[in-house]
């Protein structure tokens, strides 16, 4: 059965692409419009490049330069770039979701206080800040560190990054049921020993998709800040620059988007590793 | 003479395959007259439920026959020859209790006039008139479980299947609860299997218990409660729980249980309340 | 026949939203950190004299929405229109997806590496080559990275609502005979509906979000992100400020809508009842 679905799952990717190249092939030039508006993009070479020129790109040279790097080199150095952001992004986010929570389970008054922010602070585009943080840049030390544009994306990536994991892990710290915290409290240990032997192996269920989330979340706030910064090196600037450039080259620009794929799905990939070592807690637990 | 409102014959249940093999039930045989109440009961894993999900046609025999009034328990079922009720009472809960009670009369068409006046009847049966217009959520369980018991009878069936309806049930409702329902099978002259896994509530209720035992699942025998020396025990005035012939067939019941070997083991699971 | 009287007769069977047992303490206490927060924020940069780039006083910021009213009220209505029409959009593919899905398990099986990699992606990286294929000049790009943002939570949760289905309900529903499309109206679509608004709920920033980001990758001005990007290219940071606070406020009524439409259809979804 477990080869049925990966086989499917080939086939459902397979028939994405086939309908793209489909439509491509066969769907009229300038799109499909309703009334004034287009509803199916045009085919034209300039607007939608076969899947198999985006494929080929990888292998020719950035630019017509002589000495540029293949494509792929670039796009692989900026995922690099981009992904080390956003894992310094995520640790940052997911030590302050993990504080957040603890404190937020320990005081009741705290939660009240906290969590409706915390929720409101991911409800509202707050993201929309980034392009304010450009100028934070080399203009402001914190004791010998000099604050960097890198410092600003991570940031921004730590900002999206925690929220999962605040929300997530206090969940998970507050699910033991009512009898596991009464048997606690018949063997009279305190807080912080039922928090080692109960709550945090009880979270675990909860936590993992947290972080995994956060992950995801963690290369989506890298990639639009680096845009929004305007930070080079990254993919998110490569998308700008290579879309510059898709007047005349149409399949340049899939390519750091097919980085940014990439990279999404490594985040969440390695955090599921964690998972596989954190394994023996889940069954413990109750499904979230 | 009419058909009998259930018939079962060498009925086998078998989950699992190869290694995995679970007998659920082994050659049984019972037939239900029309109009009788029968219980079945016995410890978990017996098979009693496999037995009423069997007659209700939720699920399929491996072999044997099982007949409901003379036809198949697929054709019963497709001509809605039973009501059926649960332990957890599968209300919706986006419905008002009208509207679950209602529920069976509109998936087979009724018109609207039609089912206004049969939920007005039900619910004045069932004594909860007061609160058609609420959502399940605010009843308490005992009443939650009499819509459920107003929906299965909803179409007046001439059979009520009851897998542990009072199962969730506190001791005092539950009480309650056999007061009406035998109340309402004396109303309804309908034919009841019931499954159960308390001694009093079987014998209270039933014109026979049917008692179980697992590993295979199969009868290991039939009290009959209207049997010499029990008939004070089928008056089912509120008061017969009091009476001597309950108690013996009480005893009775519970000797059966107790009797076979194997259940030195498993009688750890009966209610003996 | 004895009649209990557990509850007093269906005294209020009125739809109530479930947000009346609020206690005092859950309202106030997040005001007074707001409050605090704000009133510090004024303190700090009045007392340090940080300069506006790194921060604007509070003060600044609501001088400059007073003033600018009007476009703030405009850019929001752009961007609010592309999330709306984006959030229609993508919950209607996602429902319908997910109820394909569910009733055909190879669908599923295909789409699931398709959302899967949607779910960890930057969908929004997508708008400068939507600008290309649809034109830079409609919000057309913008419209979709809404709308494929709103899809998958939708599609997510919806699928996840149709497998809610309980056994009893279930068991209910074969014996009575119900046909397929009678279960799927009785029983199936309502255990899924609160589940399909909590998807909707969580999607609906997201569609406002991705309307706003698509707008810093390009494509025509007027929008609430590039209002936001351009006074800060223009060193005017108050004013960009301003701006966010009109996409926090546009952010704010998309959860809010979404939260009422949600409470209301799960008003009677609570886990006690049978």
């Amino acid at each position: 059965m477990r080869f049925r679905g990966i086989v499917l799952g080939f086939l459902g990717v397979a028939t994405v692409v086939a309908a793209w190249d489909l439509y491509k092939g066969l769907g009229p030039e300038q799109g499909v419009l309703l009334g004034d508006t287009r509803i199916l993009p045009r085919t034209t070479d300039l607007a939608m490049p076969h899947s198999w020129e985006m494929v080929q790109r990888f292998g020719e040279p950035v630019t017509s330069l002589s000495g540029a790097p293949d494509a792929f080199n670039a796009v692989f150095d900026a995922s690099m770039f981009s992904l080390g952001l956003a894992a310094r992004g995520w640790l940052l986010g997911v030590v302050v979701g993990l504080l957040l929570a603890l404190v937020m389970s320990r005081f009741r008054i705290v939660e009240s206080a906290l969590l409706p922010w915390v929720v409101l602070s991911q409800t509202v585009p707050l993201i929309a800040i980034a392009p304010l943080v450009r100028r934070w840049g080399s203009e402001i030390e914190i004791g010998s560190h000099l604050w960097t544009s890198e410092d600003s994306v991570a940031v921004i990536a730590a900002y999206l990054a925690f929220f999962p994991v605040a929300v997530g892990a206090l969940r998970g710290l507050k699910s033991p049921e009512a009898t596991h915290l009464d048997l606690m409290r018949s063997f009279g240990i305190g807080w912080w020993r039922t928090l080692l032997t109960l709550r945090i192996p009880a979270s675990v269920p909860y936590l993992l998709p947290a972080l995994r989330l956060g992950a995801a979340s963690a290369v989506i706030g890298a990639v639009v800040a680096e845009v929004s910064i305007g930070l080079k090196g990254g993919l998110g600037r490569m998308v700008i620059d290579y879309a510059v450039a898709a007047s005349g080259d149409p399949a340049k620009p899939w390519a750091p988007i097919f980085g940014a794929v990439a990279i999404g799905l490594v985040a969440a990939g390695a955090v599921g590793l964690l998972g596989l070592v954190l394994r023996p807690f889940r069954l413990t637990g109750v499904a979230p | 003479m009419n058909d009998p409102a259930i018939q079962a014959r060498g009925v086998h249940r078998v989950f699992g395959k190869g290694r995995k093999q679970v007998i659920a039930l082994s050659d049984v045989d019972l037939t239900v007259a029309d109009g009788e109440f029968v219980s079945l009961i016995g410890p978990s894993g017996c098979g009693k439920s496999t037995l009423l999900r069997l007659v209700a046609d939720l699920d399929a025999s491996t072999s044997g026959e099982i007949t409901v009034f003379g036809k198949t328990a697929r054709q019963a079922r497709i001509d809605q020859e039973y009501g059926i009720a649960f332990q957890q009472s599968g209300l919706l809960p986006w419905r008002t209790v009208a509207g679950n009670i209602e529920l069976p009369l509109k998936l087979h068409g009724v018109n609207a006039d039609e089912r206004r006046r049969r939920v007005a009847e039900l619910l004045e049966l069932v004594g909860l008139s007061d609160f058609a217009k609420s959502h399940p959520d605010q009843l308490s369980g005992g009443m939650q479980q009499r819509v459920a018991i107003a929906r299965a009878l909803a179409e007046s069936p001439r059979l009520l299947l009851m897998d542990e309806p009072f199962g969730a049930l506190d001791e005092i409702t539950r009480e309650r609860m056999q007061n009406e329902l035998v109340r309402i099978c004396a109303e309804t002259g309908a034919a009841v299997l019931f499954v159960t896994h308390s001694i009093p509530e079987a014998v209270f209720l039933s014109d026979r218990v049917v008692v179980m035992s697992p590993r295979p699942g199969r009868i290991t025998g039939i009290v009959d409660v209207r049997a010499d020396g029990m008939v004070p025990a089928h008056d089912r005035s509120a008061g017969a729980r009091d009476e001597e012939g309950f108690f013996r067939a009480v005893g009775e019941v519970r000797s059966l249980l107790h009797g076979t070997p194997e259940t030195a083991v498993t009688a750890r699971g009966v209610d003996t309340r | 026949m004895t009649t209990v009287a557990e509850v007093s007769p269906a005294k209020d069977t009125r739809a109530r939203l479930p947000i009346a047992d609020v206690r005092w303490s859950t309202v106030l206490a997040p005001l007074v950190v707001g409050v605090l927060a704000l009133a510090a924020w004024e303190w700090l940069v009045a007392s340090f004299d940080i300069e506006p780039f790194v921060l604007p006083a509070p003060s600044a910021i609501w001088e400059q929405i007073t003033l600018n009213a009007d476009s703030i009220v405009r850019g929001a209505s752009v961007t609010g229109r592309n999330a709306l029409i984006g959030t229609l959009f993508g919950a209607v593919i996602g429902v319908g997806g997910a109820m394909l899905a569910g009733t055909f398990r190879f669908l599923d099986q295909m789409a699931a590496p398709v959302v899967a990699a949607l779910a960890v992606i930057p969908i929004v990286a997508l708008a400068p080559v939507l600008y290309s294929m649809y034109g830079a000049a409609v919000d057309t790009g913008r419209i979709i990275v809404a709308g494929l943002s709103v899809s998958i939570p939708v599609y997510l949760n919806t699928l996840r609502g149709l497998r809610q289905v309980r056994a009893v309900h279930r068991d209910l529903m074969t014996a009575y005979a119900a046909g397929p499309f009678q279960v799927i109206r009785s029983v199936t679509l309502p255990t899924a509906t609160p589940y399909v608004f909590t998807g909707l709920r969580v999607a609906s920033s997201l569609a406002v979000i991705a309307a706003l980001i698509a707008e810093y990758f390009g494509g025509p001005i007027g929008g609430l992100g590039k209002s936001i990007t351009s006074s800060a290219a223009s060193s005017n940071y108050p004013l960009a400020w301003a701006y966010v606070t009109g996409a926090i406020v546009l952010g704010l009524l998309f959860y809010v809508v979404t939260l009422l439409v949600e409470l209301w259809f799960s008003r009677h979804h609570r886990p006690a009842a049978g």
